[in-house]
């Protein structure tokens, strides 16, 4: 019976339906293809489009020509410090967060999923505002006259107006509270798929409360904490509304060089490198966390 | 080592308006194997937790080697657990979560590796102890956890269902394995299991428990061969209940007097307890009970064949037919003449004494 049906298909067949159920796999394989068409599209035409031709800006000069020179010039001091000030205000606030954000994160993961839930609607909440209400919202409480320091001023606790904007404080501030939801939730997250029983079987082995936090708890949301931390610090290096605003002037970050590039100079070239530079700055960044969390995960299990 | 006897008195613990466990006192002798076996739901899991620390009772007090443990942090008891999905630490590999008890209780590392080595012989696992346990089978990590509950010889030792998420061959084998090892080791064993074969199988005494109460604590053969209510008896093996009819100084059913080797409690409502193993093929009317009835279906298990029958009142019973019975296999719609023994013979009440 075999040999006969065997004999009837065409000879190139092989196996029974071999050639009909690759055409199936292929068509659903390119139907699966076609819905993620309208998105590959759009993310080709709003970021790689401009992206290249940012990149080709890059290696023009001024007059035109093909050069190096915007690359050359950001080693000039005042790009560098503006780099470095960029990098550390970023850390300061990405640690800042970590700070306020980590015990929010642990407290919400630690009550029962409805409570937590509610309370999480507080944190998002500054989502549904704009930043730039928020930011504006910070310089009225800030300022020289603002709410905080008449407040304290009235309280006697100080005598002269706090420099608490258009500075490195202000900045800080300010970008701690747009940023803290972007730690927070991934952390939290990251925290709620950590299973109880592990502490329990931490306490069970002889761990205090203390020790199990130590030893189980926060190794295992260490890679929670890491992709929250370097969401923070990497929006942070390319944010502009918020140090631009609160830092009046005085906090020159990568970003605000940007706009000064573009909006000042009208050197595009500038402008261009600025932002090829901080994109490759980023992707190192990241790379470089996701590595380090992996070995902070494992060494601390070892400890 | 201490002995770990272990002395539950009038434990109590509510949730809500659910009573998880309902005044329960127990005796645990040392070195002991004792199984809490019960549905879900019985109080069975709670009870092991209040043992372990974790769950805070409302009443009651826990005496282990005659001290009050009952407001002890968990940290603090000193006792072995296996749990349900073992809770390896997922970020140690199985050397380092075999050493934590021994890290905490603050042993040199020398001694540590020494320990950590035998505890893994124990469970056959000392080949794989640079192993992450994400990489481990299920099998496995059931040892590893087992070897992490014994590295610091605790005088009591809490299994929580530790075999459950294991496949059936797997599972079997792995209670003799405890069985034996709890034999070797000879540690106070508490274990808390659904599964009636794995109590009857690894356990010195079983406690059967429903709704929050103890409802019979004995050896696994008087368990299975004479439980005290119909609760205790319909949970071990394939049971089936007949109701029987109070008749003179003694019970019928389907009519005819039944004859018992064991005189039945008082009360009016009883069971006849039927399983498959305990049905005759052979008797004789002046000896034995007849029970007839007619074959509903004949299912092939490999082993044997089951063989379903429809009794008067419609209540059905099973037997197995296996190769070598000396009565030919019946066919459905016959009808089939079994018999009991009077020692086979049990009646139960509906709740136990």
């Amino acid at each position: 019976m075999t040999t006969v049906a065997a004999d009837l298909l065409p000879p190139n067949a092989g196996v029974l339906n071999a050639g009909l159920l690759g055409g199936d796999e292929r068509r659903q394989r390119l139907a699966m293809f076609g819905l993620s068409v309208p998105a590959l599209v759009l993310v080709a035409l709003v970021l790689l489009v401009p992206f290249s031709w940012l990149a080709w800006l890059s290696f023009f000069d001024a007059s035109g020509a093909l050069s190096g020179e915007n690359y050359a010039r950001l080693l000039r001091p005042a790009y560098v410090n503006s780099f470095l000030s960029t990098l550390q205000v970023s850390a300061a606030v990405t640690a800042i967060c970590i700070l306020l954000g980590y015990p929010v994160a642990y407290l919400l993961s630690q009550l029962p999923q409805r409570v937590a839930q509610v309370l999480l609607v507080f944190i998002i909440l500054p989502f549904w505002t704009s930043v730039l209400v928020r930011t504006y919202a910070w310089l009225v409480l800030l300022q020289r006259e603002g709410v905080i320091n008449t407040w304290l001023k009235q309280l006697g606790l100080i005598s002269e107006s706090l420099p608490l904007v258009n500075n490195l404080t202000g900045t800080i501030i300010g970008m701690v509270h747009v940023m803290l939801p972007f730690l927070i939730l991934p952390l939290y997250s990251s925290m709620r798929a950590i299973d109880p029983v592990y502490l329990r079987a931490a306490a069970n082995c002889g761990a205090s409360p203390a020790q199990s936090f130590r030893q189980v708890f926060l190794p295992l949301s260490a890679p929670g904490l890491g992709a929250g931390a370097a969401l923070t610090f990497v929006l942070c290096l390319g944010f502009y509304l918020t140090p631009a605003l609160l830092g009046g002037g005085r906090v020159a970050m990568w970003s605000t060089q940007i706009a000064d590039a573009v909006s000042k100079f009208a050197n595009w070239g500038a402008a261009s490198a600025l932002s090829v530079a901080l994109l490759v700055v980023t992707g190192i960044i990241l790379w470089a966390m996701k590595w380090a969390v992996r070995r902070l995960g494992s060494s601390l299990g070892e400890g | 080592m201490t002995s770990g006897a272990v002395s539950i008195r009038n434990v109590s613990k509510a949730f809500g308006a659910f009573k998880a466990l309902d005044d329960v006192s127990l005796d645990i002798e040392p070195g002991e194997f004792l199984t809490l076996l019960g549905p879900s739901g019985s109080g069975k899991t709670t009870l092991l937790n209040v043992i372990a620390g974790f769950e805070r009772p409302d009443a009651g007090s826990l005496l282990v080697d005659g001290v009050e443990f009952i407001t002890r942090p968990p940290h603090k008891r000193d006792l072995g657990m296996v749990f349900q999905n073992y809770a390896l630490f997922p970020h140690m590999d199985v050397f380092n979560n075999v050493a934590y008890p021994l890290k905490l209780r603050r042993v040199s590392s020398s001694s540590i590796r020494e320990r950590v080595r035998q505890a893994l012989d124990v469970v056959q696992m000392a080949h794989l102890s640079a192993r992450r346990v994400t990489e481990l089978s299920g099998g496995q990590k059931q040892r590893v956890a087992l070897a992490r509950a014994i590295v610091f010889e605790p005088k009591l030792l809490l299994m929580d269902e530790p075999l459950s998420a294991l496949d059936k061959n797997l599972r079997e084998h792995m209670q003799i394995e405890l069985k034996r090892l709890h034999d070797r080791l000879g540690m106070t064993t508490v274990y808390v299991t659904h599964d009636q074969q794995e109590a009857l199988t690894m356990s010195d005494r079983v406690a059967v428990l429903r709704s929050g109460k103890i409802v019979q604590l004995d050896t696994p053969k008087t368990i299975y061969d004479r439980p005290n209510c119909r609760f205790v008896a319909s949970f071990m093996g394939e049971t089936r209940m007949l109701p029987v009819r109070k008749a003179g100084n003694g019970y019928e059913f389907a009519g005819r007097q039944l004859k018992l080797a064991q005189p039945p409690s008082a009360g009016a409502e009883q069971w006849l307890v039927v399983r498959p193993e305990r049905l005759g093929w052979h008797g004789h009317d002046e000896r034995d009970n007849r029970i007839e009835g007619l074959v509903v279906d004949v299912v092939y298990r490999g082993d044997s064949h089951s063989i379903a029958l429809k009794l008067p009142g419609d209540h059905e019973i099973s037997i197995r037919h296996t190769p070598v019975q000396d009565h030919p296999l019946p066919e459905p719609g016959q009808t089939l003449t079994l018999w009991l023994t009077p020692q086979a013979s049990v009646l139960v009440e509906e709740t136990g004494a």
